[in-house]
C-alpha cells in the first residue's frame, strides 16, 4: 500500500470472516426494519379462579391496577372464557394481553401474560398450581378453595411471586406449606 | 353463613366433567346476609371490649372471604395491620394476606406497615422474613419501594441466609418487583455480580428466581449482566443433557427443570449471538432441543408434551432472535410446519404465530413459504376463530410477490364468511398486499372492487382514499378503473362504497370510457344518479361533486344536470352542505366560461406519497411490531402537492400539472382541452414546485460553490454564497430523516431586488430519495440593505448523492440575475450517533464483511494533521467517535446510524492517519454500497 498504515490483521483481534452472515441488527437494518427490541422479561399480570357460573373464587393480581378496573376485567375475561367452546385453543389475544386458561372439573384457571411470554408453560404453572392444591387438600374441589381460600393463597404465593416462578419443586412448596402450618398449630397451642 | 354458595364439589383434579352443584338462592338474600355479618363484624371492632388476637384473625378473614364473594370492604384494614405484629404465626399471616390482596395506598397505613415488615426482616426468622417480603412482592408500591428496595440487596446476597434458599428465591422476586415499579429506586452495586453467580447456585428453585431477576434487569443495564450469558448458556447446556431423573423434583413429567429452561432462554434473548465459543455450546443445546421434539414422547401425557414443547418454542424464539444461524432457523421452521397439522389446537395455535416471526427472517423466508397450501387450509378448517386469526396473520407475513395472487385471492374468499371480528383486519392487509404487490394495477383496482363487494361494510375511509389515490396517481390504470367501476356500479345492489369510489373515479375519469354507447355519458350519469337517493349525505355531497365535474367533461349532459340541481330536492335541501352545493354548482354551470370551468375543474393532481394511511390503520389496530416488515411503501412522486391524503371534493385548486390523459380502452372523447394558468404565474402556488421543469432557465452552479458546499459537510452554519449583490446565509438542523435549512437572502446593495424568486430544484436522480419543499414564498421585492429568511423542509426518504440546487433569479437595476449554489444537505447529515463498546464495534465491523460493503480510500492530507481538528470533524460529520475503541489509540473510529424514511442503515467508520507520509487510509463499512461510498466520498473531502 502506499500508505503505512497497519495491516488490519494487527489492529484487530477479530477479523472478517467469511460465511459471516451478521447478527440481526445489521440484517434488520439492511431489510429497512428497526432493529428488534430486546423483549420484556416475562411476567404473568394476574390470575383469576373462576366457576362455571361465573362466580370468582380467587384472585391474584401482579400490577397495581384500581378496583374499579380490576372488576372491569373481571367481568369482561369471565364473560369471553365461558362463552369458548370444549375444543378451542386455550390461548386468546386480549386487549394488549395473552390470556391462557383451563378448565379443572367446575373451575376455571386463568391467567393474563403478555405478548411474548410463552403460553405453553403458563399452562403448566396452572396444572403444576391445581397439582400442589390437590396434593395439599387430597381431591382438590372448588369448595376446598372456597373455605380455605388463605390457605389456596398461601401456596399460590410460595409458588408464584410478583408474577414470576418463584418455586417449581411441589415437595419444596408443600414443605414450606407444612412448616407454616405445624407453626400455626404450634402458636395457637401457646396461647 | 357459607351454606347459600354455588359450589362444584367435584374434584378438579378429576378429568374435566360435570359442572358445579349449583344451589343459589337469590341475590338479595345474600346480600342481606352479607351485611347483617359486616355490621357484626363492624360492631366488634367497634365494641369497647379490645379483641383478642384470635377473635381479630377470625372476624379479619370474614372480611376477606366476604371481599372474595365480590362485596366491597371499607374498614378492618387497621385490624390487619394489628395483626402483623402479632406474634402468634397465624394472626400475622392473616394479616400479611389481607394487605396483599385489599391493599389500597392508604397513606397513613402504609407506613404502620413498613414498619411492620422491617420488624419482620430484621427478625432473622425465615418464615416471618418470608411472609414480609411475599407482601412487599405482592404490594410493591412505590412506597415500599423507598423503603425497602436498597435493603432486599441486602438479605439477597447477605451471608447468614446462605442456607435459608427460599428466602434467597423470595428476596430475588420482590427485588424484581420493586425493580418493575420503580427502577430509580433499586441501586446497582457490588450485589449484581454477585447475583449473577447465583446462576450457578446448587438450589434450582434459586437459580429459577434469580434468572428472572437477572433478565429484567440485563434488559435495562446490559453491560453489567454481561456475564450472565456464559452462566446461563453453561446451566442451560446441564439442564438439556440431563437424565430425566438427574433433577428430582424439578423434573416435570419427565422434562428436566422446563421453568428454568425457559427463563434461560429468555434471558439469553437479551443479547446478541455470544462469542464463538460459547456460541458453540449454545448451537448444541438448541440442536438437542430440536433433536429432543423428534424423539417419541416419554409420556402419553398432555403435561409432557406441554413442557417439552414450551422448552421448545422458546428455544426457537432464540433462534429467531439471533436469526443468524440458517440451520437452526429452517430446522425450527420445519419443526414448526410439523405442527402445523398436529391434532392439538395449541400446537396449531403456537406454530402459527411462531411462523410468523420467521417469515421475516431472509434466512427462513422461503422455508415459511412451502407450507402455504396448509396455512390456507387451516384458514378454511379450524373451528376456532383465534386459530384462524393466526392463520391470516400467516399468510399475511408470508406474502411476497410470488404468491401474493394466491394469498389475496385465499384472503378475499376467506372473508365471505369470515368472523365478524376479523373482517376489517383482513380488509386493511388484503388492501396493504393488494397495493404492495401489485404488478398490474388492474389487479389492484379489481381486487379492492371485490373488497367493497364481499365487505363493504368494513372497508374503512382509509382503504377507499387509497385507491383513489392510486388511480390518479397512476395514468396506466385510469380507463381500467373507470370501466370496471362502471360495471361494478351495474349491480342493482351495490354498497355505498362502491358508489363513493364510483363517483370519484368517474369525475375525473369517465371521459375515458364515453365513447362507448354502453357507458355514454347520460348513462353514466343516470347510473350514479340512480343511487343517490339510497346514499347518505357525504356520499351525496360526493355525487354533487362528481355532477359538476361532468358539466365540465360532458358538455352534453349539461342541461340534464342542471335540471337535476335546480330541483327542490337539492336546492332546498334540509341538510346545508348539500343545499350549498347545490346552489353552487347550479351558479357555476351557469355562470362560467367553458375556460374558467375547465381550469377549477381541472383533473387532480397526483397525490404525495406518503406512508399509506392504510398501514398506518393497521399499525395502530395491531401495534407497530407486527407490520413493520411491509413498510416500505412505493413512491414515484415526490411532491407535497396538496394537503391531507384524502380526495378533495373537486378539484378546485389553481396548481395545474397537465398530464397526457391516457386512452387506454381507445373510447375517445378527448378530454376539454385543459387552459390551465402557465406553472410559474405568480407566487400563488403556495408551495414552489420545486421539480417543475424549469431546469432549462437555470444557472449553472456559481464558481466556487463547490469548495463552500465541502466546508458544510461537517457544519451546518455559514456562509454558502456571496457575491457583489447577494449573501446567503444558512442555519441548519437535521433530526433522523428530517432536517430544516433556514435560508437568508441579504441584499448588500442599496438598490431593491424585484422579482426575488428562489427555486429548489433536484435533479431526476435525487427526485424519489431527497424531499425538500420550501415552505413559504418570499417576498419578491427585496429592499436594499435587507435580508430575508426562508424555510426549506427536507426529508430524506432513501440514501441518495447529489445535492439540491438553489436557484435565484431577480432583477437588480434593470438586468437579470440568475444565481444557483448546491445546497449542502449531504447523506451524513442524517446521521445519528451510536456510542459502543469495543466489541461491540468489532463484532459489528465483522458482520459488515462483503466486499461491496466496504469501501476504503487512501489519500494525501490537504489540511494539517491535527488530532483534535481530525475529532471535531468526525463529530461534525454526525458519527459517534468511539474512544478506546481502536487498539491503535492514533486511529479514529466512529459508528452511527443513517437514518432515511425507509430503511435505517448502520454505517462505521475507521480512520487511519499516517504522519510520515502525511496520509490518510478511510474505510467505510455500512450494509449498504451506496451508502459506504458517498460517506466515504464526503468525508475524504474533509482532511
Amino acid at each position: 500500500t502506499p500508505c503505512n498504515c497497519p495491516p488490519r490483521a494487527a489492529t484487530t483481534a477479530s477479523l472478517p470472516q467469511h460465511g459471516d452472515r451478521g447478527f440481526p441488527f445489521a440484517a434488520a437494518a439492511a431489510a429497512g426494519q428497526a432493529p428488534p427490541r430486546p423483549r420484556p422479561a416475562a411476567a404473568m399480570q394476574f390470575m383469576l379462579l373462576f366457576s362455571r357460573q361465573g362466580k370468582l373464587r380467587l384472585q391474584k393480581w401482579y400490577v397495581p391496577l384500581s378496583d374499579k378496573e380490576k372488576k372491569k376485567i373481571t367481568r369482561e375475561l369471565v364473560q369471553t372464557v365461558l362463552a369458548r367452546k370444549p375444543k378451542m385453543c386455550s390461548f386468546l389475544e386480549w386487549r394488549d394481553l395473552k390470556i391462557v386458561y383451563k378448565r379443572y372439573a367446575s373451575l376455571y384457571f386463568c391467567c393474563a401474560i403478555e405478548d411474548q411470554d410463552n403460553e405453553l408453560i403458563t399452562l403448566e404453572i396452572i396444572h403444576r398450581y391445581v397439582e400442589l392444591l390437590d396434593k395439599y387438600f387430597g381431591s382438590v374441589c372448588e369448595l376446598d378453595i372456597i373455605f380455605n381460600f388463605e390457605k389456596a393463597y398461601f401456596i399460590l404465593d410460595e409458588f408464584l411471586l410478583g408474577g414470576e416462578v418463584q418455586e417449581t419443586s411441589k415437595k419444596n412448596v408443600l414443605k414450606a406449606i407444612e412448616q407454616a402450618d405445624l407453626l400455626s398449630v404450634l402458636s395457637n397451642i401457646k396461647s | 353463613m357459607w351454606g347459600f354458595l354455588p359450589i362444584g364439589k367435584q374434584a378438579i383434579s378429576s378429568a374435566a366433567g360435570t359442572s358445579g352443584v349449583s344451589s343459589s338462592k337469590s341475590k338479595e338474600a345474600e346480600i342481606k346476609r352479607i351485611n347483617k355479618e359486616l355490621a357484626n363484624i363492624r360492631s366488634k371492632f367497634k365494641g369497647d371490649k379490645a379483641l383478642d388476637g384470635y377473635s381479630k384473625k377470625k372476624y379479619v378473614c370474614k372480611l376477606l372471604f366476604i371481599f372474595l364473594l365480590g362485596h366491597d370492604i371499607d374498614f378492618g384494614h387497621m385490624e390487619a395491620v394489628n395483626l402483623l405484629s402479632s406474634n402468634r404465626y397465624t394472626e400475622k399471616q392473616i394479616g400479611y394476606l389481607f394487605i396483599s390482596v385489599l391493599v389500597n395506598s392508604n397513606s397513613e397505613l402504609i407506613r404502620l406497615i413498613n414498619n411492620a415488615i422491617k420488624n419482620d426482616l430484621a427478625s432473622r426468622n425465615p418464615t416471618f422474613m418470608g411472609l414480609a417480603l411475599h407482601c412487599i412482592a405482592s404490594v410493591g408500591s412505590r412506597e415500599m419501594a423507598e423503603a425497602f428496595a436498597g435493603e432486599i440487596p441486602k438479605v439477597l446476597v447477605a451471608g447468614y441466609v446462605d442456607t435459608m434458599d427460599s428466602v434467597k428465591q423470595s428476596a430475588a422476586l420482590c427485588l424484581l418487583r420493586l425493580y418493575r415499579t420503580s427502577p430509580d429506586l433499586v441501586p446497582m452495586g457490588d450485589w449484581t455480580s454477585r447475583v449473577v453467580h447465583l446462576l450457578n447456585d446448587q438450589h434450582l428453585g434459586v437459580v429459577t428466581a434469580a434468572t428472572s431477576l437477572i433478565t429484567t434487569l440485563a434488559q435495562k443495564n446490559p453491560e453489567e449482566f454481561k456475564t450472565s450469558v456464559s452462566l446461563a448458556v453453561s446451566r442451560l447446556s446441564r439442564i438439556v443433557t440431563s437424565a430425566s431423573t438427574d433433577l428430582q423434583d424439578y423434573t416435570y413429567y419427565f422434562v428436566p427443570a422446563p421453568w428454568l429452561s425457559v427463563k434461560l432462554l429468555r434471558l439469553l434473548q437479551c443479547y446478541p449471538p455470544p462469542d464463538p465459543a460459547v456460541r458453540g455450546r449454545l448451537t448444541e443445546c438448541l440442536e438437542t432441543i430440536l433433536n429432543k421434539a423428534q424423539e417419541p414422547p416419554k409420556s402419553k401425557k398432555v403435561q409432557h408434551s406441554n413442557a417439552k414443547n414450551a422448552v421448545l418454542f422458546e428455544a426457537i424464539s432464540l433462534i429467531i432472535h439471533h436469526d443468524s444461524e440458517p440451520n437452526l432457523l429452517v430446522r425450527a421452521c420445519n419443526q414448526l410446519g410439523q405442527f402445523l397439522q398436529h391434532r392439538e389446537t395449541n400446537l396449531r395455535y403456537l406454530a402459527l404465530e411462531s411462523m410468523c416471526t420467521l417469515a421475516s427472517s431472509e434466512f427462513s423466508h422461503e422455508a415459511v413459504k412451502t407450507h402455504i397450501e396448509t396455512v390456507i387450509n387451516a384458514l378454511k378448517t379450524e373451528r376456532d376463530v383465534s386459530v384462524r386469526q393466526r392463520a391470516v396473520d400467516l399468510l399475511y407475513a408470508m406474502c411476497d410477490r410470488s404468491n401474493a395472487p394466491q394469498i389475496v385471492a385465499e384472503m378475499l374468499s376467506y372473508l365471505e364468511t369470515a368472523d365478524y371480528s376479523i373482517r376489517e383486519e383482513i380488509v386493511l392487509k388484503v388492501a396493504i398486499l393488494a397495493e404492495k404487490y401489485a404488478v398490474d394495477y388492474t389487479w389492484y383496482v379489481d381486487t379492492i372492487l371485490n373488497l367493497i363487494r364481499i365487505a363493504g361494510d368494513y372497508v374503512s375511509e382509509e382503504v377507499w382514499y387509497r385507491v383513489i389515490q392510486i388511480v390518479i396517481n397512476r395514468d396506466d390504470v385510469q380507463g381500467y378503473a373507470a370501466k370496471t367501476v362502471f360495471e361494478a356500479l351495474q349491480a342493482p345492489a351495490c354498497h355505498e362504497n362502491l358508489v363513493k369510489v364510483g363517483g370519484y373515479i368517474l369525475g375525473e375519469f369517465g371521459n375515458l370510457i364515453a365513447g362507448d354507447p354502453r357507458s355514454s355519458p347520460l348513462i353514466q350519469f343516470h347510473l350514479l344518479h340512480s343511487k343517490f337517493h339510497l346514499c347518505s349525505v357525504p356520499t351525496r355531497a360526493l355525487l354533487l361533486s362528481t355532477y359538476i365535474k361532468f358539466v365540465n367533461l360532458f358538455p352534453e349532459v349539461k342541461p340534464t344536470i342542471q335540471d337535476v340541481l335546480r330541483s327542490d330536492s337539492q336546492l332546498r335541501n334540509a341538510d346545508v352542505e348539500l343545499q350549498q352545493r347545490a346552489v353552487e354548482y347550479l351558479r357555476l354551470s351557469t355562470v362560467a366560461s367553458t375556460d374558467i370551468l375547465a381550469t377549477v375543474l381541472e383533473e387532480m393532481p397526483p397525490f404525495p406519497e406518503r406512508e399509506s394511511s392504510i398501514l398506518a390503520k393497521l399499525k395502530k389496530k395491531k401495534g407497530p411490531s407486527t407490520v413493520t416488515d411491509l413498510e416500505d411503501t412505493k413512491r414515484d412522486r415526490s411532491v407535497d402537492v396538496n394537503g391531507g391524503p384524502e380526495p378533495a371534493p373537486a378539484s378546485t385548486s389553481a396548481v395545474s400539472t397537465p398530464s397526457p390523459s391516457a386512452d387506454l380502452l381507445g373510447l375517445g372523447a378527448a378530454p376539454p382541452a385543459p387552459t390551465g394558468p402557465p406553472p410559474s404565474s405568480s407566487g400563488s402556488g403556495l408551495l414552489v414546485d420545486v421539480f417543475s421543469d424549469s431546469a432549462s432557465v437555470v444557472a449553472p452552479l456559481a464558481p466556487g460553490s463547490e469548495d463552500n458546499f465541502a466546508r458544510f459537510v461537517c457544519k451546518n452554519n455559514g456562509v454558502l454564497f456571496e457575491n457583489q449583490l447577494l449573501q446567503i446565509g444558512l442555519k441548519s438542523e437535521f433530526r433522523q430523516n428530517l432536517g430544516r435549512m433556514f435560508i437568508f437572502y441579504g441584499n448588500k446593495t442599496s438598490t431593491q431586488f424585484l422579482n426575488f424568486t428562489p427555486t429548489l430544484i433536484c435533479s431526476d436522480d435525487l427526485q424519489p430519495n431527497i424531499l425538500g419543499f420550501i415552505t413559504k414564498p418570499v417576498d419578491p421585492t427585496v429592499e436594499g440593505g435587507a435580508q430575508v429568511q426562508q424555510v426549506v423542509n427536507i426529508e430524506c426518504v432513501s440514501d441518495f448523492t447529489e445535492a439540491p440546487v438553489l436557484n435565484i433569479q431577480f432583477r437588480y437595476g434593470g438586468t437579470f440575475q440568475n444565481v444557483s449554489v448546491q445546497l449542502p444537505i449531504t447523506l451524513n447529515k442524517f446521521f445519528q450517533p451510536t456510542e459502543m463498546a469495543s466489541q461491540d464495534f468489532f463484532q459489528r465491523w465483522k458482520q459488515l464483511s462483503n466486499p461491496q460493503q466496504e469501501v476504503q480510500n487512501i489519500f494525501k492530507a490537504k489540511h494539517p494533521m491535527d488530532t483534535e481538528v481530525t475529532k471535531a470533524k468526525i463529530i461534525g460529520f454526525g458519527s459517534a467517535l468511539l474512544e478506546e475503541v481502536d487498539p491503535n489509540p492514533a486511529n479514529f473510529v466512529g459508528a452511527g446510524i443513517i437514518h432515511t424514511k425507509t430503511t435505517q442503515i448502520g454505517c462505521l467508520l475507521r480512520l487511519e492517519p499516517n504522519l510520515q507520509a502525511q496520509m490518510y487510509r478511510l474505510t467505510l463499512r455500512t450494509s449498504k454500497e451506496a451508502v459506504s461510498q458517498r460517506l466515504c466520498e464526503l468525508l475524504s473531502a474533509q482532511f
